[in-house]
């Protein structure tokens, strides 16, 4: 008895561990960020200083951070927002009025999820080059909306297959308009599903960079823009560098965080809940 | 915990349809969209493989055949450039599935700290991979102030240039860390979604702890596998940020994957031509590879029952 419980507390142990591990870089990147410049580099690296937030108000107020944040804000958000708009009434024809061929269509919604970027960047570019679009928030926004729908519709769709029928029998037979049962009937159980759903739209739009590099240069780029050219900071800058980066990721990882229950729904489109 | 093939057999039970109800129309205005956004520009990424268009060369563009596709299996460089993508997403898929089970079943016991080992663990994933990389490349695997090099120093090796050295290898290890949470999550899912009922039954039956992974969880768990690598392999055929960031496809080609040597073809050569002809090949890749994995997985299904 006393061996199995001394296996089970090794056993927990072991998983804080490689938990504390895996987490380790975001931990360091997060001190780092506190470090002054030359406390980043000391070797042996060091656990205890002083912090300072120095590179903070660096990185933040004498930078272009802002700038991007701000290009990062605008196309992450109208993307998510349309991406909902135009994804919510294809989730709702396909979850209540299937027909023979919505399978097939499913399925091609999330072909086109998983066709490779690199399949239609050039015309991508060559298109929002011909319409003066290339460096613009609409050209990016648009391509993310088209990115994030897919996902939109798969998520919407089995949190709408979720809804007990009964409750939208119950309206039809009270002759409810499709507005009415939309706004009064599924749009209120919806708002979790909607809620998480936003989330990861916004996580991926935030995250994504090839498509962000190739297609701005300064007007509207984002913010993984931004960051990739930290990958010549030859080293001076760590603290500083640390500081944009922990302030550029700290969003997302809270949004993960409180989305954690449908991160696994979202990242599978809904294949496994 | 419930498969999506399940809930659409179930939402075609519920409502029999024979006429379209005029609100099938509603997801028209998306598809049109979607098929604008994704098809016609694929359409287009064939049409110019097929032409000499070079934008640094205006004018004179003119219809090819074959010859983008021709041109790149006449040099070495690009079988090198195939293998090395397929090798990139072969390794980091056995990494991630390897700790990403191990994770997983660790995490599948109550105990105190649970929610927060699952938070700690689930972060990397949500890291911006750009961010991950210039971490990586700098803090972490910089030869003289990197933490790597220190920990090697604290059991007495000799510091390591990572990036000259085992340039694969460390863009392996990065996009593995990343992706290892990926893999746990869906596992977990899995494995959470096991009935206590199955397996209490199964050891009832006298079945050990090796026995018990091996008939009830394994098969339980094979279409969560299945789901995971797959996206897993669609993913990471087509990593850019992590390569573009860490090494720039090098030293040499050593690092440069097909998505990488496309970005080269097309953004740095203004080749649109050359440049399409790949991405028209790496869709045909990407393709190539989802279908022999599912051959893979039905093969096994079928040694299964038999």
């Amino acid at each position: 008895m006393t061996t199995k419980k001394i296996n089970v507390y090794l056993l927990n142990s072991l998983t804080l561990f490689l938990a504390v591990l895996m987490f380790f870089p975001i931990l360091w990147m997060f001190m780092t960020s506190f470090k002054t410049e030359q406390i980043a580099f000391a070797i042996p690296p060091k656990l205890i200083f002083t912090p300072t937030l120095e590179n903070w108000r660096i990185a933040l107020f004498e930078s272009p951070y802002f700038e991007f944040l701000t290009n990062s804000l605008i196309i992450t958000g109208f993307s998510t927002l349309v991406a909902l708009i135009a994804g919510i009434p294809a989730a709702y024809a396909m979850a209540f009025y299937p027909t023979k061929r919505t399978d097939g269509a499913m399925m091609w919604v999330m072909s086109t999820r998983m066709l490779p970027a690199v399949g239609v960047i050039v015309p991508l570019f060559v298109i929002l080059r011909n319409l003066n679009l290339l460096d613009t928030h609409l050209g990016l926004i648009i391509i993310y909306t088209g990115m994030n729908v897919p996902l939109v519709i798969w998520m919407v769709r089995s949190f709408m297959l979720d809804i007990p029928y009964e409750i939208i029998e119950a309206g039809r037979l009270d002759g409810v308009s499709l507005w009415q049962e939309m706004r009064y009937l599924i749009l209120p159980l919806l708002v979790p599903g909607l809620a998480a759903t936003a989330l990861l739209c916004f996580i991926f739009a935030w995250n994504e960079f090839f498509f962000a590099f190739n297609l701005t240069v300064r007007d509207a780029a984002p913010l993984s823009v931004y960051i990739s050219t930290f990958k010549t900071a030859e080293g001076l800058f760590w603290a500083k560098m640390s500081a944009a980066a922990t302030a550029t990721v700290l969003p997302v990882l809270i949004a993960g965080w409180v989305a954690q229950r449908s991160l696994v729904t979202g990242l599978t489109m809904g294949a496994v809940k | 915990m419930t498969i999506a093939s399940e809930q659409s057999v179930l939402a075609q039970e519920i409502k029999p349809q024979k006429k379209r109800h005029p609100r099938t129309h509603l997801s028209a205005p998306t598809i049109t969209f979607l098929v604008i956004i994704t098809q016609i520009p694929f359409v287009l990424t064939i049409y110019y493989s097929f032409l000499n268009w070079n934008l640094l060369r205006p004018g004179n563009i003119r219809w090819v055949w074959f010859r983008n596709y021709i041109r790149p299996f006449l040099d070495a460089d690009f079988y090198q450039i195939l293998w090395q993508t397929v090798y990139l997403t072969l390794s980091v898929v056995v990494i991630t599935f390897v700790f990403g089970m191990l994770l997983a079943i660790l995490l599948n016991r109550p105990f105190p700290g649970r929610g927060l080992a699952r938070t700690l663990l689930i972060s990397p994933f949500l890291v911006m991979p750009v961010v991950t990389s210039v971490l990586w490349k700098n803090v972490l695997l910089n030869p003289v102030f990197g933490l790597a090099g220190y920990v090697l120093g604290l059991v007495g090796l000799p510091s390591i240039d990572w990036l000259a050295h085992y340039p694969m290898a460390s863009i392996i290890a990065i996009v593995s860390w990343q992706w290892i949470p990926f893999v746990m999550l869906i596992l977990l899912a899995g494995l959470q979604s096991l009935p206590d009922s199955t397996l209490e039954a199964a050891r009832i039956d006298g079945a050990g702890g090796v026995a018990l992974f091996w008939y009830i969880v394994v098969p339980h768990l094979k279409r969560f596998i299945e789901i995971a690598l797959l996206l897993e392999i669609i993913f990471i055929l087509n990593i850019f940020g992590q390569i573009f960031v860490v090494t720039s496809g090098g030293p040499g080609i050593a690092t440069t994957n097909l998505p990488f040597e496309i970005y080269k073809e097309a953004f740095l050569r203004w080749n649109i031509s050359a440049a399409s002809a790949l991405g028209v090949l790496a869709v045909v890749l990407a393709n190539i590879v989802v279908l022999m994995f599912m051959r893979i997985i039905q093969q096994e299904k079928t040694e299964v029952s038999a």
